[in-house]
């Protein structure tokens, strides 16, 4: 392997595995849900988009190029947005935000906070849902 | 000069799933459990990926193309699980 692609792929490697190890530390630092949200969604996918890129180059210097790494980066790329909402709106479900959130259109409820209508009494061990205005 | 590239990414992913393991543990609510699981297979497809470079092999590639998609599914439907309290309406 040629000198130029070792480096290259020594690069990626420690600055993939650094962004992963801060994207560990911001969530395990900061403090509040919303904050914790940011931390690994950013950084977890820019780790795991260099260390994918660090395998291309590898085996592309190899001589067995091939673009397989960059089915996992589009598809984690295409999914971390979806799933940080789903759980951004668990937060807001759970009523874990320090900040109130500002009033919907008269008459109706944020349809985060909207329950089915084969739900009507909250279960038994929840304390937090107390005072839900569509129950 | 790449085997202690990859030896360094080996510890740097290793104490960071540590790390996230930890807010797994200690998290206040669920949504900080989800966030740490979420992280947590999101790490490991990095780990195979790193463990493919090592070996010289391509055939680690279908295990981490796996545990990317079953992570991102297991994500949405513990969310809509608490969301809804139901996965399929």
């Amino acid at each position: 392997m040629s000198p130029v692609a070792e480096y290259l792929v020594s690069a990626a490697i420690i600055v993939g595995g650094l962004f992963i190890l801060i994207a560990a530390y911001g969530l395990l630092k900061l403090d509040k849900p919303m904050s914790r949200l940011h931390a690994p969604t950013k950084a977890g996918t820019l780790g795991v988009g260099s260390i994918l890129l660090a395998s291309m180059i590898f085996f592309f210097a190899r001589g067995e190029f091939s673009l397989h790494e960059l089915l996992i980066m589009a598809f984690l790329f295409v999914t971390a947005p979806v799933s940080a909402n789903f759980i951004s709106k668990v937060h807001i479900h759970r009523r874990r935000i320090t900040e109130d959130l500002p009033p919907p259109e008269p008459g109706s409820v944020w349809s985060t906070l909207e329950r089915p209508a084969s739900e009507n009494a909250p279960e038994p061990g929840e304390t937090d849902d107390s005072e839900h205005p569509g129950s | 000069m790449i085997t202690y590239a990859i030896w360094f990414g080996f510890a740097a992913i290793g104490l960071a799933q540590l790390l996230t393991f930890w807010r797994l543990l200690i998290g206040p609510g669920r949504g900080d459990r989800i966030l740490a699981l979420d992280t947590l297979s999101v790490s490991a497809v990095a780990l195979i990926v790193l463990y493919g470079i090592a070996m010289e092999s391509r055939i680690y590639f279908e295990a981490a193309l796996l545990i990317a998609m079953l992570g991102f599914v297991s994500t949405v439907a513990y969310s809509r699980y608490i969301l809804r309290r139901d996965l399929i309406e």
